[in-house]
């Protein structure tokens, strides 16, 4: 019985370790911010995958090797080494926290400060079961919204319930497809009108949930020219798993031609 | 039974009497609204059995239906979007507070806490019989959400405002939201009653010679839980009142202005991250009250097969305690993504590391009662094993999700999921099997059937790990959680085969449950006779027959003057010294 555990344990600690390496499973990253966290995941991905071969492989063996024989000598006699705990717990402390610690730089910097003065201002809505964007226009202003403006059925400009009579918001452009020049940092600022939805973007490394009465704002810089997918990650109703859109991410030239069309069809 | 009778233990036995309560009469109060903490305790396990096969089929529906999005189910038919998203509701809410919070607590505690600290009863029989009867109510109300206008709720067992606040908010979250809480707040009611009585027992009524640091280590799981319990519970049914009002008096605590349907709310200035923080400040603790009497279970367990005292056992109790106080400052992590100050994770995010150091000793310990030891592989002790390594494995993905950068990515993926179920899904699970076959003996007079026993853990422990283990996989590449069908997104339809996967190991999995349901039930009437002690423990249950009789001990207090694990000591008569043998030199810690 020592030998089928050892034998089981082994194989689904190898077989788990091998589909964790074997292929790599994050995303290709996309944004600036993606190379330090790729880095920070699999040092802790490293780490971990050495603790858990250690334990895990230990625990086969120790089950194998003192089982019960006819020949076994009799147990060590112990209650525990007091010498032995105090060095592993101040081991495992430091790792712990030591971790923790590396991978605060890029939150920090991600959520701390506001985004630069240059960065594209985009307004991101929730609802039951879409997103939408809005840009400020060339003047630069978001125009007033109001929920009693909202028709969520209309979508566009009605969805996100925008005040036409706020002379800021005649240059504003909603859309229901995500546009951002490469390289230039991306000043979202994310809310919702119903219930709790999260923008997620794989590619760009990017979560953050839309909460109803906030208006959150976070940044980040899409670094290359590409079609990415938003899956919704918190569930937010029956339509929850088609709360889908994409993100094209173009060059600063295709970005403004794109931007002018959308200001054109508006007049 | 050692220990001449002194003056002190007079005492003891007066407030034992002073305790104990008529024996039954006819079959209602024998076995319907019992007294006996040993039948309540049952009653306990038999309804989280009940439970668990409960959300097991709901967990198969979903399985089957994310693999086949348009076949048509026994019992259910079409599943459609907002029908999964019932199954998921409910499949989270019945496991995690009808299986893993009243089995290992309400049902081994209940029977085994006051025999092992040497106690004729709880301190309270007629507050415990109502406990256990307010659970059976909660778990009936919960049921119930099946089967009124609109289905069960689709708001998840964390049931975030405003989609659970508001009725229009989707199917579901009509009556069948309001049963769902009510049963919840239910639950909470009785699960504070319990807590009360496990700690008054576990303070007032341990025998003499019974210590603190002379209690197995079972009985201090269950007192920290019963601790945690009481400071989570009260959280929780406090939230639930405030969404009741929310969802039916028009209040707003959780609900600012919001639009559903195109219908402007009512509701004014409410937040939805307050009940976030409320529901985690007790959804955190709730998982330690789910695998720490595992943890207990299993220390004993390691301890009595490998015929050796428990390594490090003042460690192994401060390392609980540990876990406990921190239990309740780590809640924001499930929260990074939510909206709140991204400073204050910082706090959370080191407080949670923090809680992995305890984890971490106490697998150092349960490693270290292995070394050198003389291992009996019988079925608990296979489980205890089987415990570890799950405990292991889903402890390990904690440090990512503890880290707010790589949450970004793995938050609400199938990375959390696989992380959740490992350590406080199956492992509790594990424990729950470990201290079935060890203590069934005690409680029903019968041994079970031990190569049923090996064949169900070898199926088991595969199986877990073949469904777990690849949701690590899907989360690292993005799959979203929740999603009843993965079909509209490019990158998720692109994981399909993995669920696949997950899906056919859940079924061959599930499948082999009937083994264990099976053997329990034959056992129960068949099974070889027990004798009073099968495994050679050494702890107070053990040293009373087989079932034991209505007050325990028949009519003795026993005396404690050894630690709860006493094996291999050199010198003594046989490789285990009970708790009340004469005392050996090196007991007590």
């Amino acid at each position: 019985m020592g030998l089928a555990l050892l034998v089981v344990i082994w194989l689904i600690t190898l077989a788990s370790t091998y589909f964790f390496v074997a292929k790599s499973w994050l995303p290709v990253g996309a944004s600036a911010a993606a190379g330090f966290m790729d880095g920070q995941f699999h040092l802790t991905l490293i780490i971990m995958g050495v603790v858990f071969l250690a334990a895990q492989l230990s625990l086969g063996y120790l089950a194998w090797r003192y089982r019960e024989q006819p020949s076994s000598p009799p147990v060590a006699y112990s209650h525990g080494n007091v010498k032995l705990e105090v060095i592993w717990t101040a081991l495992t402390t430091i790792l712990f926290v030591g971790l923790n610690l590396m991978g605060s730089s890029v939150w920090a910097a991600q959520r701390f400060e506001p985004a630069g003065p240059g960065a594209v201002q985009v307004e991101v809505t929730g609802m039951q079961f879409a997103w939408y964007f809005r840009y400020p226009g060339p003047d630069g202003k978001f125009g007033g919204t109001s929920i009693k403006l909202m028709d969520p059925s209309a979508g566009g400009e009605a969805a996100v319930g925008l005040d036409t009579s706020d002379p800021a918001s005649k240059d504003d452009v909603v859309t229901g497809t995500m546009y951002l020049p490469v390289d230039r940092e991306v000043d979202v600022s994310l809310r919702s009108v119903d219930v709790i939805h999260s923008f997620f973007v794989p590619n760009l490394r990017f979560k953050q949930d839309a909460v109803p009465g906030l208006n959150i704002h976070l940044h980040f810089k899409p670094t290359a020219v590409g079609e990415y997918e938003i899956a919704c990650a918190e569930l937010c109703g029956l339509g929850h798993y088609k709360m889908h859109g994409m993100v094209h991410v173009v060059s600063q030239e295709d970005f403004d031609k794109w931007l002018a069309a959308r200001e054109a069809e508006k007049q | 039974m050692a220990g001449g009778t002194g003056g002190g233990e007079t005492i003891m036995a007066t407030s034992a009497t002073a305790h104990a309560h008529a024996g039954p009469q006819g079959f209602i109060r024998k076995y319907i609204f019992s007294l006996d903490h040993k039948v309540i305790g049952i009653q306990y396990f038999f309804l989280a059995l009940t439970a668990v096969f409960v959300g097991m089929f709901l967990s198969l529906l979903m399985r089957i239906h994310l693999i086949a999005p348009l076949a048509s189910l026994p019992l259910v038919g079409e599943i459609k979007p907002e029908t999964y998203l019932s199954l998921l509701t409910m499949h989270g809410t019945i496991m995690v507070f009808f299986v893993l919070t009243t089995a290992p607590q309400g049902g081994f505690g209940n029977y085994f806490l006051p025999i092992q600290i040497g106690a004729p009863d709880m301190a309270f029989p007629v507050l415990n019989m109502l406990s256990f009867w307010t659970t059976f109510v909660g778990f009936v109300v919960i049921i119930a959400a099946f089967f009124v206008q609109g289905g069960a709720p689709l708001h998840g067992w964390t049931g975030y405002p405003p989609l659970s606040a508001v009725q229009s908010a989707g199917p579901g979250e009509g009556l069948g939201a309001d049963l769902w809480i009510t049963s919840i707040a239910i639950f909470c009611l009785a699960s504070l009653m319990g807590a009360l009585n496990f700690l008054t027992t576990t303070l007032d009524m341990r025998a003499k010679g019974m210590t603190m640091m002379r209690m197995p280590l079972t009985v201090w799981s269950w007192f920290i839980t019963a601790i945690l319990g009481l400071l989570a519970f009260g959280v929780l049914l406090t939230a639930g009142i405030l969404l009741l009002m929310d969802r039916n008096l028009g209040t707003s605590f959780y609900v600012p202005q919001i639009i559903v349907n195109g219908q402007i709310m009512l509701h004014k200035g409410g937040s939805p991250l307050l009940w976030q923080h409320l529901f985690w400040f007790f959804g955190h603790p709730e998982v330690y009250i789910a695998i720490l009497p595992g943890m207990g279970v299993t220390s004993q367990i390691l301890s009595t097969f490998s015929r050796k005292p428990i390594f490090g056992y003042k460690a192994m109790v401060y390392a609980m305690l540990a876990i406990g106080f921190f239990g309740f400052m780590v809640w924001g992590h499930h929260m990074f993504m939510s909206g709140m100050s991204p400073y204050s994770a910082f706090a959370f995010s080191l407080l949670t590391m923090c809680i992995g150091v305890p984890s971490a000793i106490k697998t150092f310990n349960w490693l270290g009662t292995m070394y050198k030891a003389r291992i009996r592989f019988q079925t608990p002790m296979l489980y205890a094993i089987g415990f570890v390594s799950l405990f292991v494995s889903g402890g390990l993905s904690g440090p990512f999700l503890a880290q707010p950068v790589l949450d970004i990515q793995l938050h609400d993926t199938y990375f959390v999921v696989g992380h959740f179920h490992l350590i406080m899904g199956v492992a509790a699970i594990f424990g729950m099997f470990a201290a079935t076959y060890y203590w069934f003996p005690k409680m029903f007079g019968r041994m079970m059937n031990e190569t049923w026993g090996r064949i169900h853990f070898f199926i088991t422990l595969i199986g877990t790990y073949a469904i777990f283990m690849p949701m690590h996989y899907l989360g690292m590449a993005g799959g979203t959680r929740r999603y009843s069908q993965y079909t509209e997104v490019a990158y998720l339809q692109k994981l399909m085969p993995i669920h696949q996967f997950m899906t056919y190991a859940a079924i061959i999995t599930i499948a082999a449950q009937f083994i264990f349901v099976i053997n329990l039930f034959w056992s129960m009437f068949k099974g070889p006779k027990a004798s009073d002690n099968p495994w050679e423990a050494t702890t107070l249950e053990w040293t009373t027959a087989t079932p034991p009789p209505h007050d325990n001990f028949g009519g003795v207090t026993p005396v404690v003057h050894n630690g709860p694990y006493e094996y291999g000591v050199p010198g003594a008569a046989r490789d285990f010294v009970m708790q009340t043998d004469p005392p050996v030199a090196s007991s007590g810690h």
